[in-house]
């Protein structure tokens, strides 16, 4: 039951245009079907272990929470392990439990996932839960207050009780002024304690059905037999007529630059973080979202990027910098960029040395060594992933509920390996300092704590 | 791979291979992917730092990545990203663990460059000021974090003196004193070869390994010369501690004296303390505080081991007014499984999952080879593979409840507590 936020995507299968050529007999084996209901299956084959990851992930997430209602999609999430007329309470995690089973979830803005990792002969039971918790959730008055005293005690755990998460949920808040994506996935403190059975249920009812869910089976299976199965639980649930509608109103094109800063003084260690408006796989160009997953990681994966070269080696003005491309998303998305200023250094400082390292890639380019030795790594995921059953029923998941096909992961490092310098170039003209927000999370000025001021916890009671 | 049926032998998949120079290793061969997984761990690591500069080791890890040889730090890390290669290190406290993944035919080039790191780190001055900010940077964001500020303050109560009371990472008015001189002290007295466990896993013949490892650590001298460590027993048991930060919400840590690894009943305090706060959904403590009160939204406990200390730990957060009743609440039920025991419906499940679940632990080549070197490093045989669910099994309910009343005993727990917590 947690709040996730994957990679975008930087696995895949191997491809026929990557020097791992030879080795693409050797990948995963992809099986995939639809049942009559509309329930999408993707079976990923992986044969060295008798286990088994079994996920449902429905097409929906805190993007698709009806204003005002902030958080509904994850107190959803929560309130699921709360039982069926058939499996009261408790039963299946006990089930699943004396099974050695393992279970979870987690919601993000585009999606909701469940999960169980058991023995492959248990895979049955597994669906047999999953199906009947689709549409014969039982809720109470009784259960759902005390969750939501967890998801608000959740909420003080990851955000009141951190001035750099405080920062961030801003920083979001700034760049999207229409879209949903704006909003806090585990939801605004004063929305959450609003948030009732009814809410819950008109959110299942909208969004839980075959029809807008995505069952990943990864392990040690049969398709046959898999879809042999899914089709006898699953596949007895009616379909629900069309799919549910989204309203994700478009972010118009963003023109003034934004500076958001958050001063506390519990902070002693000062942060520089910016976020642009980009596209993502779902709304990019042809090959844009390849070039960007490149140019993050030239410009800020690891200690080889520019970010980190000149920032941190060279100018000693950070301690550390990076950047990472969240492009996996039904509608425009995000790149981040970081840095954590050496001591005395001004936060404007590192702003300049940001947007300096960014013009530089978007007058000059990229080299060609620089450019290569991102594919290699890049592509080189593709195989590592493949040693990670759960990880790459996630990367399946992920990105088939954000809208991808099977397809575009297959031939995901291909699109890599073509990615041209000058694409690159032109990537980083989406970090225009007027397509994003920059954040400041500073220390509070000295003598500017009031104590008389409410505290966060006056606030949200 | 390791993850067997429970009719198959998990021992019976390991080999042992030793180098021409007698390096041993255990390996889990395997080419379905072609990547090759090592990891490593010398015996020593924090607990090795000299008094007065904690975060010694945890430094020399964070170094031994940023140039060797004839790279540069910069130069190291490109030679890696090239090939894709994947070396990282890291401290902890009876140890420093490296950590090597490589696609196959850049085995070369991976070994080359482990071999460089592990005997030849240069601990430039660029780096070596660069990592000692970083670490200075993560230490200055925790200093108002309820649960690194909980966590230290537990710590340094449960072993005054002790090196095990001492934070791994040092500390911001210790980071300065930190020279290159001690870390290459350090690194000459724990890097030996009888110090060494080593474990790999993927495509990789077991000959071909022996090789390698020999070219890696071969050059390492054979004896360490390790300080002597302490025994060290839970101090501050019965009394509670509380470091105000103006927060909603107070960050919890309780613990008691725990049983060592190799104690008889050690088997049966690890099936009782997933009764309390092991699992997630079947935990006792899960179930009282968050399921029916809705009062924190993680809570946890766990049996911690190290070479010198043993320990049993807790950690939950909850809002300021509800502190005082949570801490009753977890407090009555260590009590009540001190002086009943666990029911025979509880020990059952919990024995199943833990039985059940046990190759769940083995499922990627990197966790293998983690699971692996762990195995080493307690002095198990690669037999316990096989071993270790009979152990679970053989767990009876008078065994849970033995356990229960050494582990739990009058119930007094050491708390240290990180927020504003009301009524306490």
């Amino acid at each position: 039951m947690s709040i996730g936020e994957l990679k975008p995507a930087r696995q895949s299968l191997p491809s026929k245009s990557t020097a791992q050529m030879q080795e693409r007999h050797q990948g995963p084996a992809i099986t995939q079907a639809k049942l009559a209901n509309g329930l999408d299956i993707v079976i990923i084959e992986d044969h060295r272990s008798p286990i088994v990851t079994h996920m449902i992930w429905y097409k929906c997430g805190s993007a698709d929470d009806p204003p005002g209602k902030s958080g509904v999609a994850h107190f959803l999430e929560h309130l699921m392990f709360k039982g069926t007329r058939n499996h009261p309470q408790g039963k299946f995690s006990r089930l699943i439990a004396g099974l050695g089973g393992q279970e979870n979830a987690f919601t993000s803005n585009d999606y909701t996932a469940y999960f169980q990792r058991v023995a492959k002969e248990h895979l049955g039971v597994c669906m047999e839960y999953e199906s009947d918790r689709m549409k014969n959730l039982v809720l109470t008055d009784e259960v759902v207050g005390p969750e939501r005293d967890v998801v608000l005690e959740e909420r003080r755990m990851r955000t009141d009780s951190d001035p750099a998460e405080q920062l961030s949920e801003a920083v979001q808040a700034a760049l999207f002024t229409q879209h949903p994506y704006g909003r806090p996935i585990i939801g605004y403190a004063h929305e959450i304690e609003t948030l009732n059975l009814a809410d819950a249920f008109a959110y299942y009812s909208r969004f839980y059905s075959p029809g807008n869910a995505i069952l990943v089976v990864a392990g040690d299976v049969q398709p046959k037999e898999v879809i042999d199965v899914a089709e006898r639980f699953y596949g007895s649930i009616p379909a629900q007529g069309g799919l549910p509608s989204r309203f994700r109103p478009r972010e118009p094109a963003p023109r003034a630059r934004r500076l958001v800063t958050l001063a506390d003084e519990k902070v002693e260690q000062p942060l520089h973080q910016a976020v642009f408006l980009v596209p993502s796989y779902c709304t990019a160009e042809p090959g844009g979202a390849e070039a960007l997953e490149v140019l993050a990681y030239l410009l800020g994966g690891g200690h080889t990027s520019l970010l980190f070269r000149t920032l941190v080696m060279e100018r000693r003005i950070a301690v550390s910098a990076g950047a990472h491309y969240q492009g996996t998303a039904v509608d425009d998305s995000r790149f981040y960029v970081y840095a954590v200023p050496s001591p005395g250094v001004p936060l404007e400082t590192l702003d300049c040395g940001i947007a300096e390292a960014v013009a530089k890639i978007a007058s000059q380019g990229v080299d060609g060594a620089d450019l290569q030795r991102a594919k290699t790594r890049l592509v080189a995921e593709t195989i590592y992933a493949r040693d990670n059953q759960a990880a790459l029923a996630r990367w399946y998941g992920a990105s088939l509920a954000a809208g991808l096909t099977v397809d575009d992961l297959f031939n995901w490092p291909a699109r890599i390996e073509s990615v041209t310098a000058d694409a690159v170039r032109k990537a980083a003209f989406w970090l225009d300092g007027r397509r994003g927000v920059t954040g400041f999370l500073l220390p509070a000025e000295p003598g500017s704590a009031r104590k008389d001021a409410p505290s966060a916890d006056a606030l949200t009671n | 791979m390791l993850a067997t049926a429970e009719s198959t032998s998990r021992a019976s998949m390991v080999q042992k291979t030793v180098s021409s120079g007698g390096i041993e290793s255990w390996l889990v061969e395997d080419y379905t992917v072609p990547l090759i997984a090592l990891e490593f761990a010398f015996k020593g690591g924090a607990a090795q730092d000299p008094p007065g500069k904690p975060g010694t080791a945890m430094l020399l890890a964070g170094l031994l990545d940023e140039g060797a040889g004839s790279y540069d730090a910069e130069g190291f890390h490109r030679a890696l990203d090239e090939s894709a290669i994947e070396i990282s290190f890291s401290a902890d406290r009876d140890m420093l663990t490296g950590r090597m993944q490589t696609l196959s035919w850049n085995a070369d080039r991976a070994f080359t460059l482990l071999r460089l790191a592990v005997t030849e780190a240069r601990l430039d001055e660029e780096p070596f000021e660069r990592v000692r900010g970083q670490i200075a940077a993560s230490l200055k964001r925790e200093i108002n974090d309820p649960d690194f500020v909980a966590g230290r303050r537990f710590r340094a109560l449960a072993y005054p003196g002790h090196p095990y009371g001492r934070p791994v990472r040092g500390e911001l008015a210790s980071l300065p004193g930190l020279t290159r001189t001690g870390l290459v002290a350090m690194r000459s007295s724990m890097f030996a070869r009888d110090n060494l466990k080593i474990a790999a896993v993927g495509a990789i013949e077991a000959a071909t390994l022996g090789c390698r490892l020999e070219d890696v650590f071969g050059s390492l001298p054979q004896k360490p010369e390790l300080v002597p460590v302490a025994e060290a027993a839970l101090s501050g048991t019965g009394t509670r501690h509380v470091e105000v930060i103006d927060l909603p919400q107070s960050a919890i840590r309780f613990g008691r004296e725990g049983l060592a690894r190799k104690d008889p009943d050690f088997i049966a305090a690890t099936v009782l303390n997933h009764i309390l706060g092991g699992g997630i959904f079947s935990a006792r403590l899960f179930r009282e505080v968050r399921e029916k009160r809705g009062r924190a939204y993680s809570i946890s406990s766990q049996l911690v081991t190290h070479d010198h200390a043993a320990l049993f730990f807790g950690s939950t957060s909850t809002k300021n007014e509800r502190a005082a009743d949570s801490l009753a609440i977890i407090e009555n039920e260590i009590l009540d499984l001190s002086e009943n025991g666990p029911t025979e419906d509880e020990l059952d499940n919990a024995k199943q999952y833990l039985i059940g679940s046990y190759p769940l632990r083995f499922d990627t080549s990197t966790r293998i080879a983690s699971q692996l070197t762990a195995l080493q490093m307690e002095g198990f045989g690669i037999e316990y593979l096989d071993e270790r669910n009979r152990l679970i099994a053989a767990v009876t309910l008078e065994d849970a409840r033995r356990a229960a009343e050494r582990l739990f005993g009058n119930g007094k727990l050491l708390i240290a507590i990180a927020g504003r917590p009301k009524g306490l």
